[in-house]
């Protein structure tokens, strides 16, 4: 109770006062009562105040009081100045705010444990060691064989689950009428025990889920499907879906939150692994291999056991390896095995954005720094402003740590309100800078929770930024000599030196940004406009399904009912569509020799693709319709250099091994302009073209279950047909369905989505850096040419120019700005390397990426002092020097 | 004469003591009490009275409530709570040993 009523009576210490001061007049009184001599009494009392004071202190928290008489004050300091104290808010709350956005964007996705039980101990095992390139390379996909291998070997030591890499498929729930996307992830059954994953409702997997391949048809959905899809209907067990061929039931739902192991990527379903069709195949590595280690155990013997136990199985499988060559055979089988840790889990969106979100925050952190040195500014111009207030105060007794403890309590307003203002900013933009990392059709899903983590990173920012730019300006203004002070001259320039050596850094950070922006700009601008080869103009991307597998007749059937369509110009075929991510690839062997260690990556397409695609045909000729895989092949200029010295190869023979140890002969048909395989950055592929038409061994056609359907349209805007098509497809065939519609130019962007964000963002910062930096020019040249006004005045009276005046107000500052740039492109130059792997022929060196960054500040600095030079010499001398 | 030195340490026995003869007495009765019952030796510096009671309520061996007295004035009545009972006890018998300590001292000298 006394706590608290101490704590209480700070904030009700006016009536504590007068309550005090009743009790002791009226003990005066009934002194005076009994008949003393009123003066006598009062005198015999002795000082009231003291008293009072005494006794206060012992009725609250003499601490506490001072903080909250110190925060009234601040409160009413901010006010006296709202405008500065309002630009100083809002410069730092987008500051704070951006630095909490791009704190929770790498909290959620690179730093938050995944929601499971000990998830400190979960590893990610992956291979290092040179790709078929030659260059280093680490992947982390793993053969179902090879897992059980692996498994049985580390059983008494760590557990290992397999988690495939959750993908996008085509279910139906009802009639195959409605197929709909879901994202699936094959799990092992064993999976939800090891993680200490419950069920929310029915059941989740176990062991005895996954034994059989193809011998376990059920599903678990995670909580958050299950909600958004079937609003929590606990009728959902039992129910059943169509994948493909296979029918599966529901088990169960799994507790909330978890959604998978893959940051960016919410599982909808979760199926066993046994249920994947490739978990019987050594060749296809499909799935991550994930291991729960207990706690304290040793990692390094169990790594080097599982390092030998994969090795055993690949050597064994390279033992069918044909036409690779044996130093890309020892390459591959001297891959270390890596055991990394993996509490955050492991998605693609980690790998790839890791880097970008790093520089982003870091040049979130240099906006904020930039703010921080305004702020900073304004304190000790306002200091100074109110130098007389604290001699006052140091000369009538007050302590040098309260009024440090005022200035910083005043600092700590200011970053709290700008917290306040930036969290909300942060709220708002944390989504937003989601939403943009995505291609439309296949968003990336991250929890964005704005929990305690959040909230405690946003108060040590605060707490953090309060320090930095309150602490100096505080130190500086409770070192106040009141002597020289209150005679008015205390050295005006040591303050200067102070705001001037800021300015400098801020212009150093503010080139750093500028710098960074420009080349993730360029990147983007040069990765945007690279040449693919084909034309993306009106082009449709259809995926196509069907039921079952059907004839090649049927495919053509349908390609030539949607041309027929009004508003098509040309239909074609191909097993998947350019820069779609699918990638299939072979090494090729020229007269019956051996692979060159290069590999070559191949496409199957229908008579008619080169046209609808416009890739430009050099030499021979496109498919026939009777043209078949194996059989038949068009190669690209990329090719013809890498395998025929640049020769036209048009006539000419290559060979293919298969798996099963089969040499397959292709003839050269066609001779293709080089086009964009995988993506917009690496070097153009050696790439051929085989028939879509494919024949196994014995030369019968086989089935396809799923090819895309490319289809050049006549409207400017081709998604308008989208829905028009997706009727016709199976009003052409009723086996036929259309599971997703892109256009190839969202296909193509989707490859500079990272590049985008970058920049947009980077020049987002750059713009609020040059403004910051601009205002902080502003503020400091202002009070300088207030500071000096008396100076300026007499030299103005004996005769000095505006020029001069011009020169006297700004050189320093000037001096400061430049000397700033020049770090900046010093620190721009080193930092540059960390950054490199990130640009796209973009030099840091080039005088183009320089050049605008400094003119932007020169200008930008120019702008910032022409109020300032007005004002200094509009001075007028009389007024000046009267008023002193 | 000796005056409030003489009082040092004693000042919260002698609050506890008067309250639990006399409850319900203000800060000037209190002082009065003091005074007479001691025969008018023990004087209390009428000012610090207060930030010591203040210091004892605190400490939740006093409670105080506001009273309107006959002419319209506000007083604030001090009583024992029951934790100050218990104080007094402990404050009695530490004064009688350090009494008794110092007269042995004085005896055997």
């Amino acid at each position: 109770m006394s706590l608290w009523s101490r704590i209480a009576n700070v904030f009700r210490g006016d009536r504590l006062n007068r309550e005090i001061d009743e009790e002791l007049e009226s003990h005066v009184e009934a002194a005076i009562e009994q008949g003393r001599d009123p003066a006598e009494a009062r005198r015999a009392f002795g000082s009231m105040l003291r008293h009072r004071e005494e006794s206060r202190d012992m009725q609250l928290i003499p601490w506490l009081e001072s903080l909250r008489a110190d925060g009234t004050f601040g409160l009413r300091q901010l006010r006296k100045n709202k405008v500065t104290s309002a630009a100083a808010i809002l410069s730092l709350a987008v500051a704070i705010g951006a630095c909490t956005s791009a704190f929770r964007l790498i909290d959620a996705l690179l730093l938050r444990p995944l929601p499971v039980a000990n998830p400190e101990r979960i590893y990610d095992l992956s291979r290092q060691g040179i790709g078929p390139d030659g260059a280093p390379q680490t992947f982390d996909g793993w053969a179902y064989p090879d897992f059980q291998l692996m498994r049985a070997a580390v059983k008494n030591q760590l557990e290992l689950i397999a988690v495939s890499y959750a993908e996008p498929v085509d279910l139906t729930y009802k009639s195959d009428e409605e197929i709909e996307k879901a994202y699936l992830q094959y799990v092992s059954g064993w999976m939800f025990s090891t993680l200490g994953i419950k069920p929310a409702l029915g059941r989740v997997f176990t062991e005895n889920d996954d034994l059989k391949p193809g011998g376990h048809p059920y599903a678990v959905l995670s909580h958050d499907y299950w909600t958004h899809r079937f609003g929590q209907d606990p009728s959902v067990i039992g129910r059943t879906f169509r994948m493909g061929n296979d029918l599966y039931e529901i088990a169960g739902v799994a507790e909330a939150p978890f959604t998978g192991t893959e940051p960016g990527t919410m599982v909808d379903i979760f199926v066993p692994t046994m249920m994947n069709p490739a978990v019987i195949r050594k060749d296809s590595t499909w799935h991550r291999t994930l291991a729960m280690v207990n706690a304290g155990a040793a990692l390094e013997p169990i790594r080097q056991k599982l390092d030998a136990t994969s090795r055993a199985f690949e050597e064994e499988r390279a033992k069918g390896f044909l036409g690779m060559r044996k130093e890309d055979i020892d390459h591959y089988l001297n891959q270390r095995v890596l055991l990394e840790p993996a509490a955050s889990g492991v998605s693609d969106l980690q790998s790839e954005t890791r880097r970008p979100l790093v520089i982003l925050g870091v040049l979130v952190a240099l906006v904020l720094l930039i703010a921080c040195a305004n702020v900073a500014n304004l304190m000790t111009a306002q200091a100074s402003a109110r130098a007389r207030e604290m001699a006052v105060r140091v000369s009538i007794g007050g302590g040098r740590w309260r009024l440090v403890q005022m200035v910083l309590v005043q600092s700590a307003w200011l970053a709290l309100l700008a917290a306040a203002v930036g969290g909300l900013f942060a709220w708002w933009s944390g989504p937003f800078v989601v939403s943009m990392i995505n291609p439309p059709d296949n968003p990336a899903r991250l929890l964005l929770p704005a929990d305690w983590r959040v909230l405690s990173f946003g108060l040590v920012l605060a707490l953090g930024v309060t320090l930095l730019f309150g602490l100096v300006p505080a130190l500086r203004a409770s070192s106040v000599n009141p002597v020289s002070a209150l005679k008015g001259g205390e050295d005006p320039h040591s303050k200067r030196r102070l705001m001037h050596a800021l300015i400098a850094v801020q212009v150093a950070f503010c080139f750093l940004v500028l710098f960074v922006a420009g080349l993730f700009v360029t990147t983007f601008k040069r990765l945007s406009h690279q040449p693919t080869g084909f034309s993306a103009d009106r082009l449709l991307v259809l995926d196509a399904v069907t039921k079952q597998p059907q004839p090649l007749e049927f495919w053509v059937q349908v390609a030539e009912h949607l041309r027929s369509v009004p508003g098509v110009e040309t239909v074609a075929q191909a097993d998947a569509p350019l820069l779609g991510g699918n990638s299939w690839n072979n090494f090729v062997s020229i007269n019956g020799g051996p692979s060159n260690g290069i590999l070559s990556y191949m496409r199957g397409v229908s008579p008619g693709w080169l046209e609808t695609m416009k890739i430009a045909l050099i030499d021979g000729r496109d498919f026939r319709p009777s043209d078949t895989h194996p059989g038949s092949a068009i190669v690209n200029e990329t090719f013809a250099k890498v395998y025929f010295d640049g020769v036209d190869p048009v006539g000419k023979t290559f060979d293919l091994a298969t798996d099963e140890g089969l040499r397959l002969r292709y003839q050269i048909v066609g001779y293709v302009g080089d086009v964009r395989y995988r993506n917009l950055r690496e070097p153009i592929l050696p790439q051929f073209y085989v028939p879509f038409r494919s024949v196994d061994a014995s030369g019968a056609p086989r089935k396809k279950g799923a090819a895309t359907l490319l289809v050049r349209t006549s409207s400017s805007n081709p998604r308008t047909l989208a829905s028009i098509l997706r009727q016709e497809v199976p009003r052409a065939r009723s086996e036929f369905r259309v599971s997703r519609i892109r256009t190839q130019l969202e296909i193509n962007q989707s490859h500079t989505v990272r590049e985008r964000l970058l920049a947009t963002l980077a020049l987002f910062f750059a713009i609020v850096a040059l403004l910051l930096a601009g205002v902080g020019l502003y503020g400091v040249l202002h009070y300088s040419v207030l500071q000096r006004q008396r100076e300026i005045g007499i030299r103005i009276a004996v005769g000095a120019q505006a020029g001069g005046i011009a020169r006297l107000v700004t050189m320093e500052v000037f001096s400061m700005v430049l000397l700033g740039a020049a770090t900046g492109v010093g620190v721009g130059m080193v930092s540059v390397r960390f950054t490199e792997s990130l640009f796209y022929q973009v030099k840091a060196t080039d005088l183009q990426m320089l050049a605008p960054p400094s003119l932007a500040i020169l200008a930008g600095a120019f702008l910032a002092a022409v109020p300032a030079v007005i004002r200094a010499v509009r001075i007028d001398p009389i007024t000046m020097l009267r008023a002193e | 004469m000796p005056k409030s030195d003489s009082l040092q340490g004693s000042l919260d026995l002698l609050v506890l003591t008067i309250l639990s003869r006399r409850p319900r007495l203000h800060g000037y009765a209190i002082m009065s009490a003091i005074q007479s019952m001691s025969g008018e030796v023990l004087r209390v510096e009428e000012g610090s009275l207060y930030p010591a009671l203040h210091r004892i309520e605190e400490a939740g061996w006093i409670h105080a409530n506001w009273i309107t007295k006959d002419s319209g004035r506000r007083a604030r009545m001090y009583e024992l709570t029951a934790a100050g009972k218990k104080q007094l006890g402990a404050e009695e018998s530490r004064w009688q040993t350090v009494t008794s300590a110092i007269n042995r001292v004085l005896r055997t000298a």
